[in-house]
């Protein structure tokens, strides 16, 4: 059977229609049609609260774990989700949580949280205490939580899409119907293990949903600086994988995206390639200076396309209270404050600890 | 209730340092995320961020003040409905305390090593003896069966037991393996338990390890553990390290196999014994049998195991043919070393294809009245110590032979582990007989004399014992 995939340049991201390939087994753009078709995820009003909820707790729970850092409490590497809630809490407000698979790198906090893991458990981790998700012994960025179905929560950039790959073959060998979310930054992308990932998935027709969450910086390097493709979603291309490229800033148009692209994936067509664009309003990292963007930049970010500022204007025009949306505010205020304490507060891991976990038997 | 904002640290390690600028007035209104403030140290300058809402009630410590000191109070804010100059008299009665703060809670632990701390640090003794292989029912009949065939009915005997594992790899399907180790398992157990890869290693390492964190039993096949070192990372960071990272809650049951060490004149890029890599790794399990028996009996055990498990074959053995009994279930302990030959003069030490030079040495010292007992370690990582300072004990002189690099070296740890733990018992230096310290050469004269061999092994005996 011979495919023809031809090729026609197209410089601009709009241009949808412009795909490697008019092929009509060839995935690759009708995808982001159907999406374009329906951008908006009709969601009724109790979502709508409930993703702004959400949203809501990871802020706050990244503003004060910023906090903490800066008190000495949480050590070593701490990387905010700050700017980015809309994509974890669109994505995953779509899943199957009795079936399918999550995955991630070193900035996975807001994740844990769109899960609705207690906070606690994940500041104690953060502080380093015995309570911690991972007894104290992962930190900030290996936390997991196989109940749910989340599989880290890991350090080595990239490292996460390979392993998704992996939990996606395992969902496929026992025929149990769900799919792997594997998510990953602008950075991650030019890491070659994510191709070599690509090439298998698609091959083998995985059920992988793989996310590009595109925040514009690699640590303090822009995408135009370290990547000859910046439409990142074109770059499953070569491997026939369909690519979507979505507002990761407003939360109903990724609830959309996802819905398209779980379709998709979940009919057994192999995986699909989702372009989250988003932004971080904090540093790489804690320690991170910023000295390679504007304030202006930011802010420009924050005022106008803040994806919470901007559900909130939604559920304003529908009628919501200021006072509504207070009340949140409030709660979501309290239970944070009452992670910080229990993190503060708890103990830090027993000294015999040290040398547990590190292998399952006795030998 | 007013806020106090406190001097923050841009990284664990800083202590002081400047506020070089604020951005806002007192009187101004400010929300989450708006910037206050650049702090700067020596290494960077940072924006200093609003966490609550309110007023900036009091500037305590104005723009430009060098070395203020991590936690001291810099300003207060008025929360919401509070008044801004309370919110500053408040303040005023408690920042005399603020400023005498104590450094980040984090650096307390430090000098807080308690005696049960100390206690902790040394590694948890083996709770159980290793245990020992089981006795062979009187009566077994023995086939010969070479090492290739041993590793193929282990992995065909385990698949049939359990429907989660699976071989993936490049060439282990339609090929039948590039070594032929995984002959006829396609046909037994078709495509989706018998996986051809691309040549892409560092990939399939991850699916494989992936796959095994989402409940599978992969054995990942390595056409040669010299190109495992793409995957090393998935071997090194993902495998080893997550049960441990999670606390405990997400396991890693993969086992990584193929050959590895010198095969036959194929050069220094394919010619490489990993063993040390690995061994040095908290994490992982690694095997590295030298006969049939062991290859199929720690094989079906490393595939049992909840632990990722290195399991290190050899090219040159995969064609000799041992004894092997004929069980329904033949499984060994892993983490135990197998004495092949008793003696009472000398003990060498050896794993894999080094256990064959090891053999063929005490057959030549044994002729020459010298009996030397063999150990095979089998097990890399946990070392079965006990076994070798018992012998030791027994003949006061060791030698370890391993075909690999001398530096840091599973020798190495053996002569380590006799000077900490066998000191007294030990007549003569332990000497190690390795491969000369040079990437494998081609030409054959040259590759002869890099490797290890028997009669370099004799010649060490003889040191040890002064003759």
């Amino acid at each position: 059977m011979a495919r023809t995939a031809k090729t026609r340049k197209t410089p601009a991201k709009s241009q949808q229609q412009g795909g490697p390939s008019d092929n009509s087994d060839f995935a690759l753009h009708s995808l982001q049609e159907a999406f374009e078709k329906a951008k908006t995820y009709d969601a009724s009003e109790d979502e709508m609260m409930e993703f702004y909820r959400q949203m809501l707790l990871i802020r706050r729970f990244e503003e004060r774990a910023g906090q903490l850092y800066g008190l000495g409490l949480i050590g070593g590497f701490c990387h905010l989700y700050i700017g980015q809630e809309a994509v974890a809490i669109g994505l995953q407000s779509a899943l199957d949580n009795d079936k399918d698979s999550v995955i991630t790198g070193y900035r996975d906090h807001g994740h844990m949280l769109a899960y609705g893991i207690d906070p606690k458990v994940i500041m104690a981790e953060l502080t380093g205490r015995q309570a911690g998700i991972s007894k104290g012994k992962g930190g900030s960025m290996h936390m997991f939580s196989t109940e749910h179905k989340f599989y880290g929560g890991h350090g080595i950039v990239g490292a996460q899409v390979a392993l998704g790959g992996g939990l996606a073959l395992a969902h496929k060998y026992n025929e149990d119907g769900g799919l792997c979310l594997a998510y990953f930054g602008d950075g991650a992308a030019n890491q070659g293990q994510v191709y070599e990932t690509f090439n298998m998935a698609s091959l083998w027709k995985l059920p992988i949903v793989f996310v590009i969450e595109n925040n514009q910086y690699a640590m303090g390097t822009s995408t135009v600086r370290s990547s000859a493709e910046t439409e990142f979603y074109r770059r499953g291309t070569a491997f026939r994988i369909p690519g979507m490229d979505v507002n990761g800033m407003d939360v109903l148009e990724v609830r959309a995206a996802a819905e398209v692209a779980f379709k998709h994936v979940r009919e057994g067509n192999g995986p699909v390639l989702m372009e989250l664009n988003t932004y971080r309003y904090r540093g790489h990292s804690m320690s991170d200076p910023a000295k390679y963007r504007t304030r202006e930049e930011v802010q420009d970010v924050r005022e106008h396309k803040d994806p919470i500022e901007g559900l909130k204007k939604v559920l304003v025009d529908k009628g919501k209270s200021e006072d509504d949306l207070k009340a949140i505010d409030k709660e979501i205020r309290k239970i944070v404050s009452e992670a910080a304490d229990f993190s503060e507060n708890s103990p830090e891991p027993e000294a015999s600890e040290l040398y547990t976990d590190v292998l399952v038997e006795e030998y | 209730m007013a806020i106090e904002l406190k001097m923050p640290a841009l990284s664990p390690t800083m202590e002081e340092g400047t506020i070089a600028r604020w951005l806002v007035k007192e009187g101004d209104t400010v929300s989450s995320g708006d910037i206050l403030a650049e702090i700067e140290t020596d290494k960077a300058t940072m924006e200093f961020e609003a966490i609550d809402e309110g007023t900036v009630g009091k500037i305590l410590v104005p723009e430009g003040t060098e070395n203020v000191k991590v936690g001291t109070v810099i300003a207060v804010l008025a929360g919401e409905g509070e008044d801004v100059s309370e919110a500053a008299a408040a303040q005023a009665t408690t920042s005399g305390e603020a400023e005498q703060q104590p450094e980040p809670a984090a650096s307390s632990g430090e000098q807080e090593k308690s005696d049960d701390q100390k206690a902790a640090i040394t590694p948890g003794k083996p709770k159980s003896e290793p245990k020992s292989d089981p006795a062979i029912p009187d009566g077994t009949n023995m086939a010969s069966v070479t090492v290739r065939e041993a590793l193929r009915d282990a992995m065909a005997e385990e698949m049939r037991r359990d429907e989660r594992v699976f071989v993936m790899g490049e060439e282990v399907a339609e090929y039948q393996g590039a070594y032929k180790v995984t002959q006829g398992l396609l046909e037994e157990f078709g495509p989706k338990r018998v996986i051809d890869t691309p040549i892409t290693e560092y990939g399939f390492a991850g699916i494989g390890t992936g796959a095994a964190m989402g409940g599978l039993r992969p054995i990942v096949e390595f056409m040669t553990f010299n190109f495992a070192m793409q995957a090393i990372d998935h071997i090194v960071n993902s495998a080893a390290k997550t049960n441990y990272m999670s606390g405990g809650q997400m396991r890693c049951p993969v086992v990584f196999r193929g050959p590895n060490g010198a095969a036959s004149r194929v050069g220094a890029q394919h010619s490489q014994n990993y063993g040390p890599w690995y061994a040095s790794v908290p994490g992982l399990i690694v095997i590295a049998p030298y006969d049939s028996s062991d290859a199929k009996g720690l094989l079906k055990a490393a595939i049992r195991s909840e632990d990722p498990v290195v399991f290190l074959e050899n090219e040159l053995v995969y064609g000799r043919t041992f004894e092997l009994p004929e069980l329904d279930d033949h499984v060994l302990p892993i983490g135990k070393a197998r004495i092949m030959r008793e003696g009472t003069d000398v003990t060498i030490v050896s794993y894999s294809i080094g256990v064959g030079f090891a053999l063929q040495a005490a057959e030549k010292l044994a002729e020459e009245g010298i009996e030397a007992e063999v150990i095979d370690l089998r097990t890399l990582r946990p070392l079965d110590k006990q076994t070798i300072l018992e012998s030791l004990a027994k003949t006061n002189r060791l030698v370890v032979a391993e075909e690999g690099w001398p530096t840091c070296s599973i020798a190495s740890e053996v002569i380590a582990i006799c000077m900490e733990e066998g000191f007294d018992h030990l007549d003569a230096p332990v000497l190690r007989v390795c491969n000369e310290d040079v990437p494998l050469p081609y030409a054959a004269n040259l590759e002869k004399m890099a490797l290890i061999d028997a009669p370099r092994i004799v010649e060490a005996v003889k040191k040890v014992c002064y003759v």
